[in-house]
């Protein structure tokens, strides 16, 4: 037998797609030509899996070797195909018998000496080739793990070129990778911060709450040192736990983007991405040739947080406004269209001018110029997008050690759940899942307002120059907090503490 | 006027130097024409001077030049001419002529200043407003320098008012500086006033022009009243100059541990009257009392308890809500209705982020 295929796959996008690996041996002139639409990665192969082949104690003959990866239509990247190229070599050389190799799906890179190295997407891979019927996997040791996340498939991770070998021809017995179905529930608790650290700060922790039990976009506003980034982080630890499929889907994105750890592969915690504000517009949405995920999709199901928001790019936030509202972006390349999920809360913290005291006069250096043009590096639509707009106060010495009585991270936890479970109700059956969500429909629908909290809103709306947008976005937030007290209607009071946290207008902004 | 336009648009030469040119050449055409050995002898001027005379002389073209300004509707007013205003006539460093769009503040009729910080508190504001309204009601005509803040609040509330007010500019008068007061410029000029300055046309709003504008701003003013102005401020540059023009001085008092009151609180000190109210000070100018506008008293209306708690914690320099409540021992969402309550009723305008002040 001198001809084999093997079974591979490639990650596009986020989608998986199944390559056949072709191999065939021939007497000729010695040489190893490889075709079908291969990135120079792909390429380089070649010396790999010949020098790891010679390093692995097997034999290679000066024979002519092609190698051929279908669809041919499809351009291939990465250096996942080495170890199939490696093992369909072997089988065509008589090595293995492709018997062997059937109903297998292999993927692995390899170094010079034939060691087998981790590559990205492994978990992907596994779950769409159950979805096809295949039942056995081989992957890279350390990749292992995370492929064993899905049940009823044998994960088996292999450390050596010469360890497949071996296995595949009976010569050494390997364990699959026992799938843990408890996973979900195993105790993992780190050193996590708690909003038990907060001084003070009553207005920003009640924002918070109120942000995360209905999913919404919250702002902080504050000078230089007053605990913005204190209780950004904060809010990772109020979030509500992850389902299991919620968490396989990050988990999915995490893997192709090769950022899971060897050990604990599944994400059991919300993500809470913190992006510098040098991050270009690929690198926050998604981008290149064939575009890979960016930070919004990485902070899917979770928190992204913008520190320093005015010293972001226009542009880069600009583009965060379409995936703020559809929560997924699309990504258009010539070679196709990409779909990547973006369900995201966005936390961001900004200071009220550059250098930080307005509106204290006695301390605020800047001139009514200076302070117009640093919000003019936010649009106002941009800041229309978001939900929960609160200040950050100084804090005062008193506040620093006078040790009140405060919450703790698991307590506001508890009442945010509480919310949520109640919104869950709501919404059953819809691809809705917190109040932030609702469209125009669900709004009519769920936020209706007794007479009074109508009479209010209609003055709101002339008195505070509120557009539909803010004006739908002050409803959400009401619903939220109605939610939090467990209530069925949405009261005055609900409305006018929404109406306390509505976003920033710039035309307002210093008179 | 042609030769004129040119004498007052050479710069680099003083409006002292250029009214003597005038007088010892008899007319500003003389001056144009001048003979480079005649101007050898007058010793006044520099050889700096002398070059950028006659350097001027070449580049320019009459004719050109006072046709472009007719179409941009700007006059000129020399100080050999007729019009020009009697008060300027008795401050040393006149200048030479002023370009003005407009209208020229009238010789019979008491005009008053009213200057300050371009970054000024809400009290600054509403008092620089106020006291406009009611001076002009008296019939008083309000100088200012249109800037942002006190300056532009003074004249927005000099047109309330339904008065004349003047904006002396430190760039020309074809230049709406700063850019977002367009709306104020084009309704000075609705209601009968007038933009002025010394500069000619199409000077741009240059740091070192200001200093020179203030002593115009003064110099036409019987008054000067300044509303807020830091420890180091144009304003105090805008008194110092009245006083040395032997203008009256007032200034409005503010809380000591205000920055932007220290400068006036300064004055106060040094002997400039403090403002007390609009009538105090009309009685000091000498001007007959009018009917001056009712203060509202819409502040009156009732408030549910909490709502007054909250209101009577908020003033006019801006506070936010966590001061709030660590003064009032309140919960914060209930600080928090009040406070949108009390802003949809229009009490209390949030001026940043959970920062607010009286409105």
């Amino acid at each position: 037998m001198s001809f084999c295929t093997v079974l591979s796959a490639a990650i596009f996008g986020l989608k998986v797609e199944f390559v056949n690996v072709e191999a065939d041996v021939s007497n000729g002139l010695p040489a190893f030509h490889m075709v079908g639409y291969l990135s120079s990665e792909v390429r380089e192969a070649a010396e790999r899996v010949r020098t790891a082949i010679k390093n692995s104690q097997l034999e290679f003959p000066a024979k002519k070797v092609v190698i051929n990866l279908s669809p041919a239509t499809m351009k291939k990247r990465g250096a996942a195909f080495d170890l199939p190229i490696a093992l369909s070599i072997l089988a065509s050389l008589g090595h293995l018998h492709p018997d062997h190799l059937k109903k297998r799906l292999i993927v692995g890179e390899l170094s010079l000496d034939g060691k087998v190295r981790p590559v990205p997407g492994v978990l992907p891979v596994v779950m769409e080739g159950r979805a096809a019927g295949i039942t056995s996997f081989i992957v890279p040791k350390s990749n292992a793990p995370e492929g064993a996340l899905v049940d009823g498939v044998e994960v088996i991770g292999v450390g050596s070129l010469k360890e497949v070998y071996l296995y595949l021809t009976g010569q050494l017995c390997l364990q699959p990778e026992p799938h843990d179905s408890a996973v979900m529930n195993e105790e993992q608790k780190e050193d996590m911060p708690d909003y038990l650290d907060i001084c003070g700060q009553e207005t920003v922790k009640r924002a918070s709450e109120v942000a995360v039990a209905g999913g919404h976009n919250l702002l902080l506003i504050g000078p230089p040192g007053s605990g913005k980034t204190m209780t950004a982080q904060r809010i990772s630890t109020i979030l509500p736990e992850l389902t299991f499929e919620e968490s396989m889907e990050i988990t999915k994105i995490y893997s192709i983007m090769g950022l899971l750890d060897a050990e604990h592969p599944l994400i059991r915690y919300r993500p809470f991405r913190v992006v510098h504000h040098t991050a270009t517009k690929a690198a926050m949405v998604g981008g290149g040739s064939v575009p890979v995920p960016g930070e919004i999709s990485l902070a899917h199901q979770g928190v992204l947080f913008l520190d320093e928001l005015p010293e972001f790019q226009k542009q880069v936030l600009e583009v965060l406004r379409q995936p703020l509202e559809e929560r997924q972006v699309r990504i258009t390349r010539v070679n196709g269209n990409y779909l990547f999920p973006a369900n995201f809360m966005l936390v961001a913290a900004m200071n009220p001018c550059p250098c930080g005291c307005y509106p204290d006069l006695n301390r605020c250096t800047c001139t009514p110029g200076q302070i117009q043009h640093y919000l003019g590096k936010i649009s106002q639509p941009f800041l229309d997008r978001m939900d929960i707009c609160v200040e950050s106060p100084k804090i005062s010495y008193e506040a620093l050690h006078n040790k009140k009585t405060v919450e703790t991270s698991e307590e506001i936890r508890k009442k945010v759940c509480r919310a949520r479970d109640v919104q869950k109700q709501r919404y059953r059956g819809t691809n809705i899942v917190s109040n932030s969500m609702m469209g125009a429909e669900e709004i009519r629908q769920w936020c209706g307002l007794e007479a009074e909290g109508e009479e209010l809103m209609r003055q709101a709306f002339s008195r505070l120059g509120l557009t539909a947008r803010t004006y739908h976005k002050i409803l959400k937030v009401a619903r939220t907090i109605a939610d939090l007290e467990g209530k069925e209607r949405i009261q005055t009071a609900h409305l006018q503490e929404a109406i306390g946290y509505r976003t920033i207008d710039k035309k307002y902004w210093g008179r | 006027m042609k030769y004129q336009h040119w004498l007052a648009s050479v710069q680099g030469i003083s409006g002292r130097k250029k009214i003597m040119l005038q007088e010892r050449m008899k007319t500003a055409e003389g001056v144009y024409y001048i003979e480079e050995t005649a101007l050898e002898q007058y010793g006044f001027l520099n050889r700096n001077e002398k070059n950028k005379l006659l350097q001027a002389k070449h580049m320019w073209k009459p004719d050109e030049e006072y046709e472009k300004l007719m179409k941009k509707e700007i006059q000129l007013i020399t100080c050999f001419d007729g019009g020009y205003p009697k008060r300027l006539r008795q401050i040393p460093d006149r200048p030479y002529g002023i370009y003005y769009k407009g209208s020229l503040p009238a010789d019979h009729i008491p005009s008053a200043a009213l200057v300050g910080a371009r970054n000024c508190t809400a009290y600054g504001e509403k008092h620089a407003r106020l006291l406009a309204e009611k001076l002009v009601c008296a019939g008083v005509e309000i100088i200012s320098g249109m800037a942002k803040g006190i300056d532009g609040a003074a004249q927005r509330g000099a047109l309330n008012g339904g008065g004349k007010t003047y904006a002396i500019l430190g760039c020309g008068v074809d230049i709406c500086y700063p850019s977002e007061h367009i709306g104020l410029y084009t309704d000075i000029l609705e209601n009968g006033g007038g933009i002025l300055s010394e500069f000619p046309p199409g000077m741009k709003p240059l740091a070192y022009n200001f200093p020179k504008r203030n002593r115009l701003i003064s110099g036409l003013s019987d008054a000067v009243i300044v509303i807020e102005a830091r420890e180091k401020s144009g304003s105090l540059i805008t008194a110092d100059m009245a006083l040395e023009q032997g203008r009256d001085v007032y200034a409005l008092p503010g809380p000591v541990d205000s920055a932007l009151s220290k400068g006036c609180n300064r004055l106060i000190y040094q002997g400039a009257a403090p403002v007390l109210s609009a009538e105090l000070l009309m009685q000091d100018l000498g001007i007959q009392k009018a009917v001056l506008p009712a203060e509202s008293n819409a502040t009156k209306k009732v408030l549910e308890s909490k709502e007054n708690l909250v209101y009577s914690s908020v003033c006019l320099y801006p506070k936010s809500i966590s001061q709030m409540i660590d003064e009032l021992s309140l919960p914060a969402q209930e600080v928090m209705c009040a406070l949108a309550s009390l802003e949809i009723k229009g009490y209390i305008k949030e001026i940043s982020k959970n920062y607010y002040i009286r409105n």
